[in-house]
């Protein structure tokens, strides 16, 4: 990730610092106010008062990108085990950790608006809620840890330094912190590729491989046009959302043409050019049809994604039942010892 | 599963502060869950746990007269003391 | 069999599949904290194979194009984490865990008050294997005094597992001196002494064993001379 991104995310902190400074007289209308503290960038806290729209946005949100840190550690955790060296082993364990704690993170975010996380994760298991559809791709060669590293990462950066300015407090603290540590993620897929475009052909012709099927779905997660974007306006009005899902897009693509051109691997798009008027790259769109397939739940892995998620919770239970019995246990005894 | 909130003193000299939440039976194994979810960067550190339904809370609605007599009385900050010139390390 | 246990490629090889093991619960935990939980544990142990091997030799050459006869670890830390090979029970990955992680804090420590390279690290290892004796005996107490069917569980594990004790270290005596006051304190039996399974420390392994390397070592091997 680049430097300036990282810059980013201290000036989001900064800011909250900063904001949290200016004092707001307070009236006896809770919207009023709610709408104040909006306008002057400070933060919601858990117990404010605020519009119910606002917090079950929030919730459907926080709990959505939870789901994705849950589930995307499965296509990545596939080549744990098969990890060509011990130090690329390394990285990706930690990696791959790191998404269990941060979507712990965001579990716990999302439990300070008056929610469960039992509840999200029946929501999650029963396909009530959703996760980023980017992890119903699969991982077919080690070339695609690198690819995820760099597009699906970059992607997710793009998308998420923005929400370190979010209005709601707790998200904003655990998105500062995500990104902060997540800052290693994207280089380390980077490196991946660029080894690999520049080791044995075979290396190579992996490496391009995987840029080719990893591009459009990338594109595809900063969501559908503008035009056809469902939560978008709300969420900007209450400062959740910075950027629109189209100018997020197009920042990702302007930062990935020169980054390919440096892997000396192609971007899979004949239409990709600099247009000298816009200030930008012109690219070809993603399949949004192919898009909402996917959300819908029809992608390569959705069913094997949500079968691994929920074996793993069902074969957990007798454990979790194992320790909430012994804490019973344990209480008990207490109790009868200070008797 | 009971919800504990997190508190980490991150370097010695800092008092701690919230970080985050967990999910846990009992104390124990709350103060090892903090460790490994909260910690992984770092070491040296101390953690507290607290069940979050320990925690009182003074409600929003109680905000301003609850805090604002702390705010009120400057002279308990630093720069409301004017530093003569030529005073080093004040 | 005093020799046999400080070789730097059994230390290795012992962790190298412990972590190889304890990875595969990555996504998969009982909980998302344990999830957590068990990558530090794997992480320290990789890392602590990695130190050991690179004492021996180049980590990779050991790690991925050695053919399991040429493996020097103890036959417990190949077993799957389950009484199959495709099983997750997490009652067998934590009583693997507790009997290794006894044994290794005790060699650590050993090690590191002789000094010298191996020494150096085991002075770093022996912090990190505290930690996993601390949080595999937290599960054992909670396992073996939790509910019926975990208390079966465990004491299933426990007992299967129990021959394959007599060749993580040196000293058994001190060992046991560990791992008897955590099975008793979680009301799990400590099994009668079965004829140990042996063979690790000079080649002769499980069914398991090869399995696991043909996973861990086909990309690399894949590719002869390949950088990565």
């Amino acid at each position: 990730m680049g430097e300036g991104l990282l810059d980013q995310v201290a000036e989001a902190e900064a800011e909250l610092l900063a904001a949290a400074d200016r004092r707001l007289s307070r009236g006896d209308d809770v919207q009023a106010w709610f709408d104040a503290v909006i306008e002057a960038d400070q933060k919601v806290e858990p117990r404010d008062w605020m519009p119910d729209d606002y917090r079950k946005g929030l919730i459907r949100q926080i709990a959505q990108h939870a789901h994705s840190e849950i589930i995307g550690m499965q296509p990545e955790g596939n080549w744990i085990s098969r990890a060509p060296t011990l130090k690329r082993k390394a990285i990706l364990l930690a990696k791959v950790q790191d998404e269990a704690g941060h979507g712990l993170y965001l579990y716990a975010a999302a439990e300070t608006l008056g929610i469960t996380r039992a509840e999200l994760v029946d929501a999650l298991i029963e396909g009530r809620q959703k996760y980023s559809s980017i992890f119903n791709y699969p991982t077919l060669t080690w070339a695609d840890v690198g690819a995820i590293g760099w597009l699906v990462d970059g992607a997710a950066i793009v998308n998420q330094v923005p929400l370190c300015r979010c209005s709601y407090g707790p998200y904003a603290r655990a998105m500062i912190r995500i990104c902060k540590e997540e800052s290693f993620h994207q280089r380390q897929g980077y490196e991946i590729l660029h080894t690999l475009s520049h080791g044995t052909p075979e290396q190579k012709a992996m490496a391009q491989d995987s840029v080719d099927r990893w591009w459009y779905p990338s594109l595809a997660m900063f969501g559908p046009p503008d035009t056809q974007s469902t939560h978008s306006a709300k969420s900007m009005g209450w400062k959740i959302k910075r950027h629109s899902n189209d100018e997020l897009r197009q920042r990702f693509v302007d930062m990935c043409v020169p980054q390919a051109e440096v892997l000396g691997l192609t971007l899979p798009d004949p239409e990709l050019r600099w247009n000298d008027e816009r200030g930008h790259h012109d690219f070809t769109e993603p399949d949004y049809a192919e898009l909402m397939r996917v959300v819908a739940g029809d992608g390569p892995c959705n069913a094997e994604r949500m079968a691994h998620r929920r074996r793993a919770h069902d074969e957990g239970a007798w454990v979790r039942e194992a320790a909430a019995e012994f804490a019973k246990k344990a209480a008990t005894r207490k109790g009868e010892e200070n008797r | 599963m009971t919800l504990w909130e997190v508190f980490i003193r991150a370097r010695r000299g800092l008092s701690h502060t919230h970080a985050g939440s967990v999910h846990a039976d009992d104390a124990e194994t709350a103060l090892r869950n903090a460790r490994d979810v909260y910690t992984r960067r770092q070491e040296g550190v101390s953690i507290w746990v607290v069940r979050a339904s320990d925690i009182a809370a003074s409600s929003p609605e109680e905000k301003d007269p609850f805090f604002a007599p702390a705010a009120d009385k400057i002279y308990r900050y630093p720069t409301f003391y004017e530093v003569p010139e030529g005073a080093p390390h004040l | 069999m005093t020799d046999l246990v400080l070789d730097p490629i059994m230390l290795g090889d012992d962790a190298l599949l412990a972590a190889q093991r304890l990875a595969e619960w990555a996504s998969r935990a009982p909980t998302m904290e344990e999830d957590v939980a068990l990558a530090n544990i794997a992480l320290d142990q990789l890392g602590a194979a990695r130190l050991f091997l690179s004492l021996a030799g180049d980590e990779d050459e050991l790690a991925y194009r050695r053919d399991d006869l040429q493996f020097r670890n103890c036959q417990l830390v190949e077993l799957p984490n389950g009484p199959a090979r495709t099983d997750l029970d997490f009652g067998w990955t934590i009583a693997k865990l507790l009997f290794l992680s006894a044994a290794q804090r005790q060699t650590y420590e050993v090690l590191a008050a002789d000094g010298g390279p191996l020494g150096e690290i085991a002075a770093k290892t022996v912090k990190e294997s505290a930690y996993h004796l601390d949080h595999a005996s937290l599960w054992t107490r909670r396992l073996g005094d939790g509910t019926p069917e975990s208390h079966r569980r465990m004491t299933e594990a426990v007992q299967r597992l129990w021959a394959y004790t007599f060749d993580l270290t040196v000293d058994r005596v001190a060992w046991l001196g560990v791992i008897e006051p955590v099975l008793a304190e979680a009301g799990l039996a400590r099994p009668a002494d079965p004829d140990p399974k042996l063979g690790g420390r000079v080649g002769r392994h499980t069914e398991h064993l090869s399995y696991l390397l043909a996973e861990m070592q086909v990309l690399h091997r894949a590719h002869p001379g390949a950088t990565w």
